[in-house]
């Protein structure tokens, strides 16, 4: 009961001083908002890294050439190893857990004419499994098959980029392109999978049988990327990783006490690299914000404590009628509790708002997340408790009669 | 509560300040009593004492040495907040500057007094508020805010919050300090009707002016009581009908009656 007249008194104090009351406020304003606006871009990116990792296929295994070894004179002339179309075909002939594999080969941009134009593109030698894994549908034509794998026919898939610089809003199926001087057919267009986040186009490659690209476009400088696998479960992820690391073992005559000259990942294991970036970027972002939460409870304090010299009178009035120490470190504690939670649910407004019209006016992938709005509000409520307890101590402890003849 | 029992009695009450290496003795040994429905003058030239005494009586502060017993409580031995208690429910006071909450209507500042009423008696706060401003003639006046009141109307206001909690003893410390020779009159007639009604009225002033509307004058002088007589009070009322007639004379019929104060 009489908790709740003081929150009543806090209350009205409150109102009737609107002005200092705002200039107290905004620092938590600010701080929250900067908060909850600064976390939401680091969850943001967080999560549209995590959304491209998926976007990658669905329970993948990566293989990847080993970077170069330099643990001793054993690794002999080559400082950095190679995947061979055999590793790939052992592989999809040994494992059990793999249910498709395919080679990535891939270049340096590749001279591309045709439709309108001319474009320099990546281009990416596979097997038509390759779609399978990374879940890549066509918006028109078709991905090629395995005969055209086979007999290294002269067919490309355009990404969506590609199509846009050449043909633009025309169909380019059937049409022909000249690949590094060679010339192809157009068979499909692949669906659009958007920029990653350090900004690659992941519309701006060509995807042809990786036969035709080594034998005829890439020659002496093809390159096996990367071996791609998908497993058929998730469970199997683990198990297929295993697997595929002794076949390939076997494959390199590695002897046992070699390491491996190659790496075979999964998709975690890619986006834990990913994550690891975002998330010292989300908790950097948040400390600096959290510096002017900061400096928003200094101001409540500073604020207070003017506020307690200028009312002394209306303490000692208060006192003289009978107010009790405590009643006055209540009423000044609560002022500056509603204060901070007022201003720390004002900054939940702003940060939101701030994470919405970024996310639609910068285009940028912004993410407020609940939990970050909860800590908010126990911060704001803990630097009203933490800033405002010092004055209201201070307050507490006048002298009815000092207070009185202050003027 | 009989009605000739003692509301106050002050027994050897002293009281030293230390100031640096030198020590000042406000009060040297003061001994006196107020019985219910006493208006009673304390007056003494600044430095007699009288403040420290009233910080006393009103349990601002505590002497160093003696009793004080407020209807038979001794005062002087309660705790912080048992006497923060006792000024909330026994003790009204009224200041020489109003001492009223800026921002804050009449009915509220009058309101004030019961918020740190732990005893709860009055559960329509501002129905008592209300009702006390009445008493004081401004229940037409409770939504103002002190800055569109008067002076004589804030000390109005003061006096109304004194009386909301129907305290033993109305404590006016200067209440007139402030005020113009007509609003002091009008103040006055205010304290002598309510002490007609039974209020028990303590008046800290300097001003004959003042204390010859009380019916007992208590004078004190370097810390002693010198004087303590009873004494037929003015009628506060009947000067300022002769006030207000003579005003109206020297200004012919031009001006009404009831001119505010400045």
């Amino acid at each position: 009961m009489q908790a709740f007249r003081l929150v009543k008194v806090a209350g009205k104090s409150i109102i009737k001083n609107k002005m200092r009351t705002l200039l107290t406020m905004l620092g938590i304003i600010i701080g929250v908002g900067a908060v909850i606006v600064m976390v939401a871009i680091g969850e943001g990116a967080q999560s549209q890294i995590e959304q491209q990792i998926q976007n990658l296929g669905t329970n993948m295994v990566v293989v990847t050439p080993g970077a170069a070894q330099t643990s001793g004179a054993s690794q002999g002339a080559s400082s950095f190893s190679r995947l061979t179309p055999e590793d790939a075909q052992k592989i999809k002939n040994e494992s059990i857990y793999s249910a498709n594999v395919s080679p990535v080969y891939s270049s340096f941009r590749a001279q591309i004419v045709g439709g309108e134009g001319n474009w320099r593109a990546t281009i990416l030698g596979v097997t038509p499994e390759y779609q399978v894994i990374r879940n890549w549908d066509t918006t028109s034509g078709r991905f090629f098959d395995a005969r055209e794998e086979r007999t290294g026919a002269k067919v490309v898939v355009l990404g969506k980029t590609i199509v846009d610089q050449l043909y633009g809003d025309r169909d380019p199926v059937g049409e022909r392109v000249i690949v590094n001087r060679v010339p192809m057919q157009v068979i499909g267009v692949l669906e659009s999978k958007g920029q990653t986040a350090d900004g690659n186009d992941q519309d701006d490659f060509i995807v042809l049988p990786y036969t035709t690209a080594r034998n005829r476009i890439l020659g002496r400088w093809s390159f096996m990327r990367q071996i791609l696998i998908n497993t058929y479960s998730a469970e199997d992820i683990p198990l297929a990783q295993e697997e595929v690391r002794a076949i390939l073992r076997e494959s390199h005559g590695l002897a046992s006490w070699e390491a491996d000259d190659f790496e075979v990942r999964n998709q975690e294991q890619l986006s834990e690299a990913a994550q690891g970036t975002t998330e010292v970027m989300t908790a950097l972002l948040a400390a600096i914000a959290s510096i002017s939460l900061l400096v928003g409870g200094i101001g409540i304090m500073n604020i207070m404590l003017v506020s307690v010299t200028e009312r002394t009178r209306e303490i000692g009035i208060r006192m003289a009628i009978g107010a009790r120490g405590s009643d006055v470190l209540t009423q000044f504690l609560i002022e500056s509790i509603v204060m901070s939670i007022l201003g720390g649910a004002l900054g939940i407004a702003l940060g939101v708002g701030g994470s919405t019209l970024l996310g639609s006016t910068m285009g940028w992938a912004t993410a407020v997340n609940s939990e970050t709005v909860v800590i908010a509000i126990a911060f704001s409520a803990a630097v009203g408790i933490f800033f405002g307890f010092y004055p209201a101590k201070k307050a507490a402890a006048l002298n009815p009669i000092d207070a009185l003849r202050f003027e | 509560m009989s009605e000739t029992k003692e509301v106050i009695r002050v027994q050897q009450i002293r009281k030293t300040y230390e100031m640096g290496k030198t020590k000042v003795h406000a009060l040297q040994g003061v001994d006196f009593n107020v019985q219910r429905g006493e208006m009673v003058a304390i007056m003494g030239a600044s430095g007699s004492g009288k403040s420290t005494l009233m910080n006393i009586i009103g349990g601002l502060d505590y002497p160093t040495s003696g009793s004080y017993f407020l209807d038979d409580i001794e005062v002087n031995k309660l705790t912080k907040n048992q006497l923060a208690d006792i000024r909330n429910q026994k003790i009204g006071f009224v200041f020489q500057g109003f001492n009223l909450l800026a921002r804050t209507s009449a009915l509220e500042n009058t309101e004030l007094p019961l918020l740190y009423d732990r005893s709860k008696r009055v559960k329509k706060h501002s129905e008592a508020a209300r009702q006390s401003l009445e008493r004081v003639g401004l229940g037409d006046r409770v939504d103002h805010f002190p800055n569109e009141l008067s002076g004589g109307q804030q000390q109005r206001v003061a006096i109304a919050r004194a009386l909301v909690t129907n305290p033993s003893l109305v404590l006016a410390d200067e209440p007139t300090g402030n005020l113009d020779s007509k609003t002091t009159v009008e103040v006055m007639a205010l304290f002598q009707e309510l002490n007609e009604e039974g209020v028990t009225i303590l008046l800290v002033t300097h001003e004959d002016e003042v204390a010859r509307y009380a019916k007992r004058i208590v004078e004190l002088r370097d810390g002693k009581i010198i004087k303590d007589v009873p004494q037929t009070p003015d009628s506060a009322a009947k000067d300022l009908e002769e006030l207000l007639l003579r005003r109206s004379e020297e200004q012919g019929a031009k001006e009404p009656e009831t001119a505010q104060a400045d």
